[in-house]
């Protein structure tokens, strides 16, 4: 059982959330509850997948990050952004223009996640190779690993032992620098993330070690700021950061990206409400001899991150395009110094499950509670409405025996107590504005939401 | 705790209700994943059992605070010969289950494997009933 609160990168920004459910509704692993009129994320339950971010009306979760003053720390500031990246500008913007423009954000040296990518296909080939537990899953969307860890334990000794791309562009960067004579200390490693998962990754790896990453950018802001200075940046010959760029390595991140790589034996899906349904095939048994098998988070891989701007199959379409031009990750590229110890630093431990969904570690207790949840159950009207603040009725009949809730919280219910003359109005109505804030109920032609919200 | 499953015959999607529903069930007891997984698979395999052979049954599983039961009842047309189904390779499967990809002759040998105490009885023309135990 973990104690330990586990970190999360996505936050609720309580001024501006207006209590709604949304998020509650959309988010695949319960974690979102809403009380006192705002909305509240369990961090034990949250895999940071950003769900919760794509459908709020009023925009009020947000990730944190580090700002660019702090880059004034290093003599060496290097920003590590994924291809992904690339992706979301106009064609008209060139690669050199787009590096041009970072560069003269305040970076000294700029470089793609995914190089030297044959790392990595060399990696997970190995790890496939002497596999015990078929098929191997991909660690890297760390929103998936995540929720295996919480949802699907038996499935943890199946993910692949290895680092991100980002944790590879660190290395190799580090690696670029010292051949020039440069200090680990002098260099300050940043990276532009996508997403909310890869942040927590970095915040909190899950091997529990310090990342080698020092820095985080919200992706999106990255964006915003390079398109402001891109046509004004001075111009600079930025190929030589590109030498260990590869095909593969641009599109690592999209569908298919790894498990092209295990031709006839793989099998690769995205989005993670269809994650889900996969992993309780394989659960039980369903699905078949696979090598491996790729899971993403988001719909198109990175290419649909929360902190990308623009529409995801652009993305995708302009880096399948953009790859073309460069040439096949080969095992004979040797673009950095030492790419054996680069390659010794990208294995990790195995992953610990999680068991957060456990109603109690007492045997007993929790066997005792799933009779209660029961009986809970025959109760509630089975509308699955969330005027309760909880996701559905079964979500607050569990949410009832752990002591988080009460019945008098499903609104339906209540009227029946006030009917049976069983509760009073002021207490009713007390109860009501617990969940969904005072005034919550006055007549106001301004309030955000309830318009169309989802067309 | 008591979990009723209805079975359809001929309903291969739906095989697999039961295995899930028990499966969230064991994990909210937090029983040890190895375990669950050997649970899934003996249920999941008495599932398809009574889809693909069968005109359609019930399964109930009784879960104790060590133990966890599984009937599966169905209504015909029964096992002749029990020895003969439990071999491994051993299948009537109609060549239509086949092609589903259903009717490998694993089935029975699986639950046994997976379980800790398993009993059929079978009445040819009437029905079959399993019955398996397992410690959690
Ligand atoms: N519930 C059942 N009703 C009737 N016959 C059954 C039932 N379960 C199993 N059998 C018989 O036992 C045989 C072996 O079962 P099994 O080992 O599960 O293999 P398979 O299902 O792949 O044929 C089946 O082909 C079928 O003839
Ligand atoms: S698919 Fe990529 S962008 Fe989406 S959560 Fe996973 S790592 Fe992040
Ligand atoms: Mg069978």
């Amino acid at each position: 059982m973990q104690t330990v609160e586990k970190y999360h990168a996505i936050k609720v920004d309580i001024d501006k959330c207006m209590g709604c459910t949304h998020c509650m509704k959309a988010c695949p692993t319960e974690a979102i509850r809403v009380a006192r009129g705002v909305a509240n994320i369990n961090a034990n339950r949250c895999v940071d997948c950003g769900n919760c971010l794509r459908v709020c009306p009023v925009d009020a979760f947000y990730v944190e990050e580090d700002s660019l003053e702090q880059l004034s720390k290093y003599k060496y500031k290097v920003l590590l952004f994924p291809a992904v990246f690339i992706g979301q500008f106009p064609e008209s913007y060139s690669e050199s223009s787009i590096y041009e423009a970072v560069l003269s954000l305040g970076f000294t040296h700029v470089l793609e996640v995914e190089q030297p990518i044959h790392l990595l296909i060399e990696i997970i080939k190995e790890q496939v190779l002497q596999a015990k537990n078929k098929p191997l899953i991909s660690s890297f969307c760390p929103a998936i690993v995540r929720l295996i860890q919480s949802k699907y334990p038996s499935l943890v000794d199946n993910i692949i032992r290895m680092k991100a791309p980002h944790d590879l562009g660190a290395y190799y960067a580090i690696d670029l620098l010292s051949k020039e004579g440069i200090g680990r200390e002098e260099i300050g490693i940043f990276y532009a993330s996508p997403c909310s998962a890869k942040m927590a990754a970095v915040e909190r790896p899950l091997g529990e070690e310090v990342s080698v990453v020092d820095g985080l950018i919200n992706m999106y802001e990255l964006y915003n700021k390079v398109r402001k200075v891109i046509k004004k940046a001075k111009k600079r010959d930025s190929v030589a950061l590109r030498k260990g760029l590869r095909r593969d390595g641009i599109v690592w991140s999209l569908p298919r990206g790894e498990a092209c790589h295990f031709k006839g034996r793989s099998m690769a899906v995205d989005g993670i409400h269809n994650v889900v349904k996969i992993l309780e095939r394989m659960e039980n048994n369903e699905v078949p001899e696979l090598d491996f098998l790729e899971l993403r988070s988001c719909d198109q891989g990175c290419a649909g991150g929360i902190l990308l701007t623009g529409n995801r199959f652009l993305t995708v379409e302009r880096l399948q395009k953009r790859s073309k031009r460069y040439l096949i990750a080969e095992s004979s590229d040797d673009h950095c110094f030492n790419c054996p110890a680069i390659k010794e630093k990208l294995k990790s431990g195995p992953i610990q499950p999680g068991y957060v969904y456990a109603l109690d570690t007492n045997r007993k207790l929790a066997l005792e509670k799933l009779q209660k949840v029961d009986r809970i159950l025959c109760q509630l009207p089975g509308i699955d409405c969330g005027a309760c603040g909880a996701p559905n009725c079964h979500a607050l009949a569990e949410d009832m025996v752990q002591g988080k809730a009460k019945i008098t919280d499903c609104v339906f219910l209540q009227n029946r107590y006030l009917n049976e003359e069983k509760i009073d109005l002021a207490k009713a109505t007390r109860n009501l504005e617990n969940t969904w804030g005072t005034n919550r109920f006055d007549a106001d032609c301004n309030r955000k939401g309830g318009r169309n919200e989802g067309f | 705790m008591k979990l009723v499953f209805e079975i359809a015959r001929g309903d291969f999607t739906a095989a697999g209700k039961a295995s899930s529903g028990i499966k969230k069930v064991l994990k909210q007891l937090l029983v040890d994943p190895k375990t669950i997984k050997r649970i899934v698979v003996a249920v999941y395999e008495a599932e398809v059992n009574v889809v693909a052979h069968s005109v359609g049954g019930t399964l109930t599983a009784n879960i104790s605070g060590n133990e966890i039961t599984v009937v599966v009842q169905d209504y015909g047309p029964g096992i002749s010969d029990i020895e003969q189904a439990m071999k491994v390779g051993f299948s009537t499967a109609s060549r239509k289950v086949r092609e589903m990809g259903f009717g490998a002759g694993m089935g029975l040998p699986n639950i046994k494997k997976n379980t800790d105490e398993l009993t059929i009885q079978s009445q040819p023309g009437k029905g079959t009933m399993l019955v398996f135990s397992i410690s959690i």
